[in-house]
Parts: C-alpha cells; sequence; structure tokens
C-alpha cells in the first residue's frame, strides 16, 4: 500500500574533529545545499523537512529545528525532528520516507547531523539520571563488557576488532568525507593504541566528529529532476526493546533481529550475503562488525568474525560483501548523522555514485543504525531497480 | 488515503508537582487507561508506538529511553520518538498508517517540568549565538508579544483578562485541571503584573504528567466496536525563528495548517488551542477564524494545566472526548512549539 519513494540526492559535509568555521545551521545547509544540487532541485520545490540529532545536550540547543527552519528552507512548510538516540539517523530517513510513501508529499529534504565539538558526548552521556544508577561510563565502558561476552561465546581470535579497524580505515582512506585518512594504518599500529575500555583500543572506536548529512526523498513521479539514477527504497523497518530485561540478551539483541527479517521481508531477501552487494552497518566499535553480521544473519551465530578476518567485509581484500565501503562509523562519527550516513552512502552505493569506494556494479544496498544500549533499530534496504 | 480515527484518550492530572514519581510512573497510568479504554492488554495489541518528550526537561540525554520501560517491549516493538510535544508523534504515527505499515498506533506524551526552572530551560531553544546567551526567558519573549499587540489596539487587557476567566470556569468542570475557579475579569486586572503586561494567571502553570492516545484506521476501529472520532485533517507549519521577522500579533503559520486541514469546510463547534499565554489564545482564534458559535478552550485550555509535550497531544484529545461524548460534532484541535507560536499543527476532527 505504500507509495514508491526513492533517494534522488544525497550531501554531506567533511566530517572533522571541530568545523569552526561554520555554524551549526551553516553545518546543516552545507549538507542540505549539496543534497539539493544533487537532486537538481531548490528549496522551494520542498515541500516538507525533516530533521534529527541526537541528544539536545550535545550542542546545549533545546530543540533545534525552531531555530534550524530558516536555514533549511523550512518557513511555512512542515517540519519535523526525530531522536531515537545513535539510531536517530536512520529512523529520521524512515520517517521522511514515510512522508512520501504515505502519499501525502512529494519531495521531502531530511538533515541529520551533530556539531560535537560545540560541548562534549562523554559528558553528556553521562548526566545522572534521577532515580537511576549512575553509570559514567560513556558509549565505550557501556558496550565493552557486550563486546568480552561475544568474544568469551563465539572463542574469535583476539585480533578481530584490529583487523575491523584496518579495514574500515582503509575504506575511509577511499572517501573523500571521513574524518579519518589513515591509508598506512597498520594492524601492528591499532594494536599498540590505548587501550580505553578493555577490550577497545583507541584505534578500535570511532572518532568524535562535527558534520551533518542530508537527502532528498521523492515520490515515484518526482525522481527525474537529478541527472543521476534513484535509489528505490525497498523496504523499511525499525524496533525497539528496553535497556534491561530478563534473559535480554545484549550481544544478540533481539529488536536487532527482529528489524532486519523484517526489512528483508519487505525486499524479497533470504540470503543477505548473497543477495545484497554491499551494507554500511553502525560499527562504532570495531568488534561490533562481527557482531552484526550474526544479528543480521550475514553469517550464523559465533561465525561472524570468519568473514571479517577472511576479508569477506573488505572492499581492498575483494570481498564478496563489503561492509562500510565509505569507512563507516569508524572513520567518521557526527553521532546523530551517522545513521543517516550509512543510508545515504548505501543509496550512493546503488546510484554509482560512491567514487573511490564503489563497490563494482552495486545493486542492492543496506543501511543501518542503532542506538541506546544496543536496544533502538532501524534499518532500509534500496536498489536500483524499480521495485 | 485512509481513514483515520482517534479511538481513546486519556491525560493525567495536572500536577504542580509530581513529587519523586519518575517518568515511567507518569506514562504507565495513563496508558493503562487508553488500553482499558479500547479493551487491549498493552503496546504489543498496537502497531505502532510514537512519543513526545524532551531531554532538557529531565536534564538527561536520551531521557525517553525510560519511556520505553513503560511500554512493555518484550517482544521488540515498532516505535519511534520526537524532540516535540506528542502532537507531532500523533502526526508522524498518521503517516505511518497511511503509508500502510500500521493499522494502529499508541501516542503518548510526558515531562515533568517542576524541578527546573521551565521559561529559563526554554531560553536555551534560541538561537544559540545570538540569543540564547541573553538567557531570554519564554514568558518575557511572551510579554514583548503582548506589549505588541497592546500598542497596536489588537486587544486590551480585559480581553487577556476574559480569556482567563473562561478558562477557569471551563476548568471547573475538568476534574484533570490545575488552576480553575470563578473570577471576574475585573478581579483579574486587579492583580498586579508579573511581568509587564502579563500578570500570573495570563500564563499558563508549569505542570507535571502525562497523556495517551490510541488511533487507528476506521476499519481497525469498527472492528475493536468503540465510539471514534476521525481525523479528516492535519497539517502542522513552521515560521522563521527571527521574532524580527514575524507579524507576532499574526500566526501565518497556524493560518496555512488551518487552510491545508480543511478547518473552513464546516462548522467548528470546539476547538481546543495550546496557548500558553491569554494573549496567543486571541491570536489563534483570529488566525483560525473561529466565531461566536465555537466552544474555545472548554477544557480550561492549557491556562488551566500545561502538561509541557503532552498538551498539544491533549488538546486533540480533548476534542475527541467531546465528540465521542456528544457534545461537539465536528472540532479543531491546535499545538504549539517554539518562542511567540513559532510552529503550528492544526487538526480536524468530525463525529464518524
Amino acid at each position: 500500500m505504500a507509495q514508491l519513494a526513492a533517494v534522488i540526492g544525497t550531501g554531506q559535509t567533511k566530517y572533522k574533529t571541530k568545523r569552526g568555521d561554520v555554524s551549526i545551521a551553516g553545518l546543516l545547509r552545507e549538507a542540505a545545499v549539496a543534497a539539493l544540487e544533487d537532486a537538481g532541485l531548490g528549496f522551494d520545490d520542498i515541500d516538507a523537512v525533516v530533521i534529527g540529532k541526537a541528544p539536545d545536550m550535545f550542542e546545549g540547543v533545546v530543540m533545534p529545528e525552531c531555530y534550524l527552519s530558516d536555514a533549511l528552507g523550512a518557513n511555512g512548510k512542515p517540519m519535523l525532528r526525530v531522536h531515537t538516540a545513535g539510531s536517530v539517523g536512520g529512523s529520521t530517513a524512515l520517517v521522511a520516507a514515510s512522508h512520501v510513501q504515505s502519499g501525502t508529499f512529494r519531495r521531502v529534504l531530511t538533515v541529520t547531523f551533530e556539531k560535537q565539538s560545540e560541548s562534549n558526548a562523554m559528558w553528556a552521556l553521562s548526566t545522572p539520571q534521577p532515580f537511576s544508577v549512575h553509570l559514567n561510563a560513556g558509549a565505550g565502558g557501556y558496550f565493552a563488557p557486550i563486546i568480552r561476552e561475544y568474544m568469551r561465546r563465539s572463542k574469535a581470535p583476539y585480533d578481530v576488532g584490529i583487523k575491523v579497524a584496518v579495514k574500515d580505515r582503509l575504506h575511509g582512506a577511499r572517501n573523500p568525507l571521513a574524518h579519518l585518512h589513515k591509508p598506512d594504518i597498520t594492524m601492528a599500529e591499532v594494536e599498540e593504541s590505548m587501550m580505553l575500555w578493555d577490550p577497545i583500543r583507541l584505534l578500535e572506536a570511532c572518532p568524535s566528529s562535527d558534520g551533518a548529512c542530508a537527502m532528498v526523498i521523492a515520490a515515484e513521479d518526482a525522481v527525474d529532476s537529478s541527472a543521476k539514477p534513484p535509489a528505490w527504497i525497498r523496504g523499511g523497518a525499525m524496533r525497539s526493546e528496553p535497556t534491561l530485561y530478563a534473559g535480554r540478551d545484549e550481544v544478540n539483541p533481539r529488536a536487532g533481529r527482529d528489524c532486519a527479517a523484517d526489512v528483508y521481508r519487505q525486499a524479497g531477501i533470504s540470503d543477505p550475503r548473497r543477495q545484497l552487494n554491499c551494507a554500511e552497518i553502525y560499527v562504532p566499535f570495531s568488534w561490533y562488525e562481527p557482531m552484526w553480521l550474526e544479528n543480521l544473519g550475514f553469517a550464523e551465530e559465533g561465525q561472524g568474525w570468519r568473514l571479517t578476518m577472511d576479508g569477506a567485509t573488505s572492499l581492498d581484500e575483494g570481498g564478496d560483501i563489503p561492509w562500510n565501503p565509505s569507512g563507516g562509523v569508524l572513520s567518521s562519527n557526527p553521532i546523530g548523522a551517522s545513521g543517516m550516513i550509512r543510508f545515504a552512502e548505501a543509496a550512493r552505493q546503488v546510484r554509482g555514485d560512491a567514487g573511490a569506494h564503489q563497490v563494482a556494479g552495486a545493486k542492492l544496498a543496506m543501511g543501518h543504525a542503532y542506538g541506546g544500549g544496543a536496544q533502538f533499530f532501524a534499518m532500509w534496504i534500496v536498489g536500483a531497480d524499480k521495485p | 488515503m485512509r481513514d483515520i480515527a482517534v479511538v481513546a484518550y486519556h491525560q493525567s492530572d495536572c500536577l504542580a508537582s509530581a513529587g519523586a514519581s519518575n517518568e515511567v510512573e507518569l506514562i504507565m497510568p495513563v496508558l493503562r487507561q487508553v488500553f482499558d479504554q479500547v479493551g487491549l492488554h498493552n503496546a504489543q495489541d498496537v502497531d505502532f508506538v510514537c512519543s513526545g518528550s524532551c531531554d532538557y526537561l529531565q536534564g538527561a540525554a536520551f531521557a525517553f529511553v525510560a519511556g520505553v520501560d513503560a511500554l512493555g517491549a518484550v517482544p521488540p516493538i515498532r516505535e519511534s520518538h520526537v524532540e516535540m510535544d506528542a502532537a507531532w508523534a500523533l502526526y508522524e504515527s498518521i503517516l505511518k498508517i497511511r503509508m500502510g505499515h500500521a493499522d494502529s498506533a499508541l501516542i503518548y506524551g510526558f515531562a515533568k517540568s517542576s524541578p527546573g526552572e521551565l521559561p529559563i530551560v526554554l531560553s536555551q531553544q534560541l538561537d544559540p549565538y545570538y540569543l540564547a546567551p541573553l538567557w531570554v526567558d519564554t514568558v518575557s519573549l511572551a510579554a514583548l508579544q503582548a506589549r505588541l499587540m497592546l500598542d497596536k489596539g489588537a486587544i486590551t487587557e480585559a480581553d487577556m483578562a476574559a480569556v482567563v476567566a473562561r478558562s477557569r470556569r471551563n476548568a471547573l468542570g475538568n476534574p484533570r485541571a490545575q488552576l480553575a475557579g470563578e473570577v471576574s475579569v475585573e478581579e483579574l486586572l486587579a492583580e498586579e503584573t508579573y511581568v509587564s503586561p502579563l500578570r500570573r494567571h495570563d500564563c499558563c502553570p508549569v505542570s507535571d504528567g502525562a497523556a495517551a492516545m490510541i488511533i487507528a484506521t476506521v476499519e481497525q476501529a469498527e472492528r475493536w466496536g468503540k465510539p471514534y472520532a476521525r481525523i479528516t485533517g492535519i497539517d502542522h507549519r513552521i515560521e522563521s525563528h527571527n521574532l524580527g521577522l514575524r507579524d507576532l500579533c499574526d500566526s501565518v503559520s497556524t493560518r496555512r495548517a488551518a487552510a491545508a486541514a480543511g478547518v473552513a469546510d464546516g462548522a467548528v463547534d470546539v476547538a481546543e488551542l495550546y496557548a500558553p499565554f491569554s494573549h496567543q489564545e486571541i491570536i489563534l482564534s483570529r488566525a483560525l477564524a473561529l466565531g461566536e458559535s465555537t466552544a474555545i478552550n472548554p477544557s480550561g485550555g492549557v491556562l488551566a494545566g500545561n502538561l509541557m509535550m503532552a498538551s498539544g497531544l491533549s488538546r486533540v484529545g480533548e476534542v475527541f472526548r467531546r465528540i465521542v461524548e456528544g457534545e461537539a460534532g465536528r472540532g479543531v484541535a491546535h499545538a504549539t512549539s517554539g518562542p511567540c507560536l513559532q510552529h503550528n499543527l492544526v487538526a480536524v476532527l468530525e463525529a464518524a
């Protein structure tokens, strides 16, 4: 019943530690203008604007859509702000898509961002919650024990995370927008980097980035403005579960498995490793690649690390299912935008628009985001072929 | 496009302080109420859940995550969240149903505003470079707007007091209200000003609480066999953040949203307007072209109790309640966000 919709434009800023040259609004506008140009449109052609970002405390601006309406050409139009923790970049794309898929609008601009240099994400993530145990751990401290449990269960060799860290940085070296450019990175360099939250070393963690990512999503009868082919949305799904509950599997969360099953069903996928050409998956800490390979059904439980070690997910090693050809979250992490970058990069792949990190002949790609205590999931599958 | 109905709604009492209750404890009772109204067990029985809340009101990042604990989200559910009033969560849910990914949705909004200084917290909504550092609070901005209207002769202080007197009187019939009573315009005008020209009673109170709603396709509502009201139109528009570029005596975005939602396509028996300040109710009534035949804010509106992040959803709920109880055949609900009515949502509800 959903109307067909497609990505007809993507735009991203250069990601870096501090974009001191632009305001928050300037950062978003840079991505928005790039997406509009890619779509062959101007602000006047847009019917509605949907923005997303992680907690307002990251920049200290409460409900920033109010302040951003002018910069994004939203005045006189509907404007919505999504916030679903780290998965927000993905959910924002899905909410923007629903504006079109519902038949309500023809062209929607969606923008996500984080300007982490405006504040301190570690602090913002660690403010004590009333009535709750205070963790004061940041994201790495939260996920480290879950990774250790994965290592125990899977009996994976100790250097799988190191391999992912190298692989994604080599991918990132192909992407001019990536925050980290480390074309000469080695396993030894990662292994020798400082241990932050055992077993996560500095180079196995994502950077803290400023940046924004935008897309233009259009209805079936409005895809022709762009000089590039559209990326058709073949499926989209979200799932949430509580942070804690008795019997919860935090290593292989059910919400992730259910979300994947939903999006695969919509896109007609039974074997993601064979049927998809590539995937942009939210891997903020290296070990999450093997963990999500299993959670998303690319490998049997306990076997995900073998794909990584065999080079199956590596563009440079000619792998059959490249993961994060853009360099992924490990190469650029403007938190609120990181999920949308995954979704937009999947679209770029099937549009043949990914430059030096293009997966040859990519026709079907997956974008993925997760957030909270690995409890919020958003995924989509985009294709070169109209469904 | 699929026809969508409101099937259940409940709002908690507007409390000046919810004391030691946490957000989950505020949310769970209203969820129980709406589930019971439809005969559902929990959030597993609807296809989609969407909420509205604001981290800054709780003073913690990801504060909405606790809301998921109120849902019984095991097995995992289809769920989303807007950092906006839950009226916009309703909007997102309607799109989800229109696209065929859901036949029903649970929407809720909640906030505990009492621990902080709400007008000061909301000052951080402003442009972070030029305005927020001035710490101009929401009451002061609304006072400037009221002053502009008074100086232009668009309203009188007695007009503002009349809005308050009607709100307090209507709230006598609303057991959820925080402020209710029989008070005359003369008595109100005799009170001293707070932030001139506003008196304390021109400003909504700070309230803690939550509201919840269940919507569904008309077909699903029929299957449930419960009374419902149809949402025949809904639209929202934002306008410039720069107060100097707006006509603060008008609400252009409300006019646009009203036109798109089809407010003028029929008689409006009842209107529930999210007007946090008395003069703003007058701006909104004019923008919506409401006449004598429309009962405005029969619940007392937010001047009688303002559940941040839920008040907009409550306006829709109050119109729904009056339609299913037979008091009205067609009504308009309005929600607002941002300083001086920057962003406005208008919904039209009609009897089944």
